[in-house]
């Protein structure tokens, strides 16, 4: 993991963004103008494939999965479960067919994770070391559980530029039970040098959480390098459908996991007053799941698999190379750009300030010029504290962008500028 | 450019920089509520001395974009001095402005004079076209308002 080779030209690319926005329809409706979509960050777009590949399964294949002897709901299993694997070896999983738990996105993994984990794992006065720049969704579970089960949090700080300050890692991470971290922020676009930490905290013991929502979208993640115990990420940044996501654990992790939510599917065996949970992955899948999203993300996996996730990180450090240049560029002083100075630290999004403009106001200036971004706390408030400041406007960016999109930005904020001087 | 000048009047423009009223009083004595609105971060503080029969001063603090900031302010303008009651008059026509307001709370802003009655407050009617911006608009009335509430429950 940590910083990727130098990338310095968007020409240089293997597939061109140009090309790759005919797959997205979102792209070819009438509007009044282009549109320049910002905000993968936030949820990306999906291929015509993915859409295919939910319509096609509802239209003929559906049933409910793991339930009928009837050949249908088998075809349907099958479609699922081939989902399955084809994401468990999108990430490298060992075993796919039991280590890839499907939720609902990743804020629902790390909520199992964090529950699971609090039920006979944590206890009272344990240490659980998280980052300030997490998102909600892996700090919020943690604080909810130090507020019922007085688990104690840390906090492993950073840098002016966003850069983890690994100087006393050893005493930070010394007694942890379990280091929760993200791999690429969704607000600085710091890539973390996670691997490097999963390392010292298994030194002392601890369970390595990652959450990767930012960073499987965009790079190559294999999970036999990483580090990782349990790793969550969402279908719907990564061009899957909403309403699926994914946890990735070690069969030894997993397995010492009690269930999460309880229900049909979850279960071996059910007697009047106690009940027997069922093999991985199942025994975290409690209920129907979302089939059509799962075979929907399979088709995103191909969709990418296609691609090649190093050609796509590759696009990605060439854009977000060219849009710091061309912001810097054109509003040097006057424009405040969070996390880190240099491009190859980074992924996928570019948060920023304006001085005497709001985000909120940026934001709907950009509406006008038929640019999206997000304007915000990125769900991301005890960082926002810590910068100062109650939002910032962030630009973030997936394969179907290119240099057109970056120079819409800036003009378009060039206007929002002028507009409130 | 076409769609902004609704939303971004001259006058909103003009409060978001030299916003009026900004400030704190010390609290106690002054009444003091802080509103959040989660979706975009914005944070408004409103102050209120009461003197039992109206309100002597109102002071706003906090951050926010323009559309919050600059309705905070022209809120402070409408409402100081005014009595409870007028000051909940206030904030019925300021709903009924933004297409807020219950059916049977609504004040009829028809004519080209109820606007002008308005006075500056009209220009934040804008808004209405851009819902997204609406809680924006809100977040310092509501929060107002619940310091009314709180007045309302010591007479």
């Amino acid at each position: 993991m940590g910083t990727l080779p130098e990338m310095p030209n968007l020409n240089e690319l293997s597939f061109d963004p140009k090309v790759i926005k005919k797959d997205f329809p979102i792209f070819s409706q009438n509007r009044d103008k282009p549109l320049v979509f910002l905000d993968s960050g936030a949820s990306s777009q999906r291929p015509t494939s993915v859409l295919d590949a939910m319509d096609d399964y509802y239209r003929t294949t559906h049933a409910n999965v793991h339930r009928g002897v009837y050949a249908l709901a088998e075809e349907a299993t099958n479609r699922y479960e081939a989902a399955r694997l084809k994401i468990g070896n999108f990430i490298g999983a060992p075993n796919p067919s039991k280590e890839i738990v499907f939720s609902k996105n990743s804020t629902e993994s790390l909520n199992l994770i964090a529950n699971s984990l609090g039920h006979g794992y944590l206890h009272a006065g344990d240490k659980v070391v998280l980052t300030k720049m997490e998102h909600h969704a892996n700090h919020v579970p943690w604080i909810m559980l130090a507020s019922y089960l007085g688990i104690k949090l840390e906090f492993i700080d950073h840098d002016e530029q966003g850069r983890l300050i690994l100087d006393n890692l050893d005493q930070t991470l010394d007694g942890a039970k379990v280091v929760s971290l993200t791999l690429a922020s969704n607000v600085l676009g710091t890539i973390t040098p996670f691997s490097q930490i999963a390392q010292v905290a298994h030194s002392y013991g601890a369970i390595v959480v990652g959450d990767a929502s930012q960073y499987v979208p965009h790079m190559p993640l294999n999970v036999k390098e990483l580090g990782a115990d349990l790793v969550a990420f969402t279908g719907h940044k990564m061009l899957g459908p909403t309403g699926v996501g994914v946890l990735w654990g070690n069969l030894k992790t997993l397995e010492s996991m009690p269930p999460f939510l309880g229900g049909g599917d979850m279960i071996a065996d059910v007697r009047l007053e106690s009940y027997t949970p069922n093999e991985l992955p199942y025994k975290f899948e409690a209920g129907t799941p979302p089939i059509a999203e799962v075979i929907g993300l399979g088709a995103a996996v191909d969709y990418l698999n296609n691609l090649g996730m190093q050609n796509i990180a590759n696009h990605d450090r060439a854009i977000m190379k060219i849009a710091l240049e061309k912001i810097n560029d054109r509003f040097g002083d006057t424009i405040k750009i969070y996390g880190p100075k240099d491009y190859k630290e980074r992924s996928g999004c570019i948060s920023f300030s304006f001085e005497n403009v709001h985000p909120h106001d940026i934001s709907q200036i950009l509406d006008l010029h038929g640019v999206c971004v997000r304007a915000g706390h990125h769900c991301a408030k005890p960082l926002m504290r810590e910068l100062g400041v109650a939002a910032t406007a962030r630009a973030s960016f997936h394969i179907y962008n290119d240099e057109d999109d970056v120079d819409a930005l800036v003009e378009a904020l060039a206007e929002a500028q002028r507009y409130f001087s | 450019m076409q769609g902004l000048e609704d939303l971004y009047r001259e006058i909103i423009l003009d409060h978001y920089k030299n916003p009026r009223n900004s400030g704190t009083l010390e609290s106690p004595p002054a009444l003091k509520n802080e509103g959040y609105n989660p979706l975009c971060g914005d944070e408004v503080t409103i102050y209120v001395n009461w003197d039992g029969d109206k309100i002597a001063d109102i002071k706003m603090a906090g951050q926010g974009c323009s559309i919050s900031r600059s309705s905070a302010s022209l809120m402070t303008i409408s409402v100081k001095g005014k009595s409870l009651e007028e000051a909940r008059g206030v904030i019925k026509t300021f709903k009924s402005l933004l297409s807020l307001a219950d059916d049977h709370e609504t004040v009829e802003i028809q004519t080209n004079e109820d606007l002008r009655a308005l006075g500056e407050l009209a220009a934040l009617q804008g808004v209405v076209k851009f819902p997204v911006r609406i809680k924006c608009a809100t977040l310092a009335w509501n929060t107002f308002s619940q310091i009314l509430d709180e007045i309302d429950a010591t007479i």
